[in-house]
């Protein structure tokens, strides 16, 4: 059984021009330069213009701040204000103010590799790349071991995380394997997939739409085939500003979900 | 006994399919619930929506986990 074609034309249908995982892979950036570069690609090289933005902004916004702000101040006091009411002081509590510094590099950094993918000619969400979103859940995640041994000691974090009180006992026989499985293994596995999929997903569908639109449109322009390029077209637009809206999200969520690890470190209670 | 019945095609489509089933109830049920206490009590709006998003994020983890295993074994 064959595949439905969408087209009646001959020889080759859109299906053999799906984009699928061969979108995500770039060959070294120079690819006749010397070998000691090859590690230089489109993704690398898009986290290194992130790196740089975050920098420049913050350099530009708080290097000599102004009682009276002005120009990327502004900005800069706006964002600072809402990573710390939104993220910081919810989820870590009074002492968030301390860990302002890890949020919102993280928060801007994830936002600008994220943003990347619908910058034209970037036009690739670095974290869309897994081993991206794995280097930063690493970090969030040792430091969240770190920091609940240190605050609740060894014996007391895995007894403040398998065993909270104020349960019938039988429970715990359930809960207490769930809670260290849950804790230990998926927590840094769905912080890290989490990101990586919906970037890894959001840019496939902005990529699907485009190509629909570009071959309906301008390879095999047919007369019936024509509506479903319109619908591809007025789809990768749609899509693009709904992308917009999911990295901004996932560059929160994630931000959000590392605030709250290391909150749930810092103070067991809550 | 043979084979009851069989699904050919690309068997990441509708793993993704069945996996998606689970978290878009999850997903209706966190955005419902939390627009209904928007609803009761509106000045706790930020409270509530923080919450949302956060129980939003963790059950969207499912989803995609499907969603990526399908290219994973492609």
């Amino acid at each position: 059984m064959s595949a439905p074609r969408l087209l009646a034309a001959e020889g080759e249908t859109f299906q053999d021009h799906v984009p699928g995982l061969n979108i995500f892979d770039w060959p070294p950036l120079f690819e006749n330069g010397p070998a000691w570069l090859d590690w230089l690609t489109k993704p690398t090289l898009i986290v290194l213009l992130s790196a740089l933005a975050i920098i420049v902004f913050a350099w530009r916004a708080f290097r000599a701040p102004q009682l009276v702000p002005k120009g990327v101040q502004n900005v800069g006091e706006v964002a600072y204000l809402f990573v710390r009411d939104q993220v910081a002081r919810p989820m870590i509590g009074a002492d968030g103010d301390r860990w302002m510094p890890f949020l919102f590099s993280t928060f801007f950094f994830i936002l600008f590799m994220n943003l990347s993918g619908v910058i034209p000619v970037l036009q690739l969400p670095a974290t869309s790349h897994i081993a991206i979103p794995i280097v930063l859940a690493l970090v969030v995640y040792v430091m969240m071991l770190f920091l609940s041994i240190k605050h609740q000691g060894l014996v007391g974090y895995f007894k403040n995380m398998m065993f909270p009180p104020g349960l019938p006992g039988p429970i715990y026989v359930i809960l207490a394997p769930i809670e260290l499985l849950s804790n230990i293994i998926l927590r840094p596995f769905t912080h890290a997939v989490r990101l990586f999929a919906n970037m890894f997903a959001g840019h496939l569908l902005i990529a699907f739409f485009a190509s629909v639109a570009w071959w309906f449109l301008a390879e095999k322009l047919t007369v019936l085939g024509a509506g479903i390029g319109i619908v591809g077209f007025l789809m990768s637009i749609i899509m693009t500003a709904f992308e917009i809206f999911v990295q901004s999200l996932q560059a929160f969520i994630f931000t959000l979900l590392a605030a709250s690890y290391i909150g749930g470190a810092l103070h067991p209670e809550h | 006994m043979g084979t009851l019945a069989a699904v050919n095609g690309d068997l990441g489509s509708i793993a993704y399919g069945l996996a998606a089933i689970g978290p878009g109830v999850g997903v209706g049920i966190i955005f419902g619930q939390g627009v209904q206490a928007i609803a009761r009590q509106p000045e706790l709006t930020n409270v509530i929506r923080q919450n949302m998003l956060l129980g939003f994020a963790l059950t969207e983890a499912l989803a995609l986990i499907g969603f990526v295993v399908g290219f994973v074994h492609s």
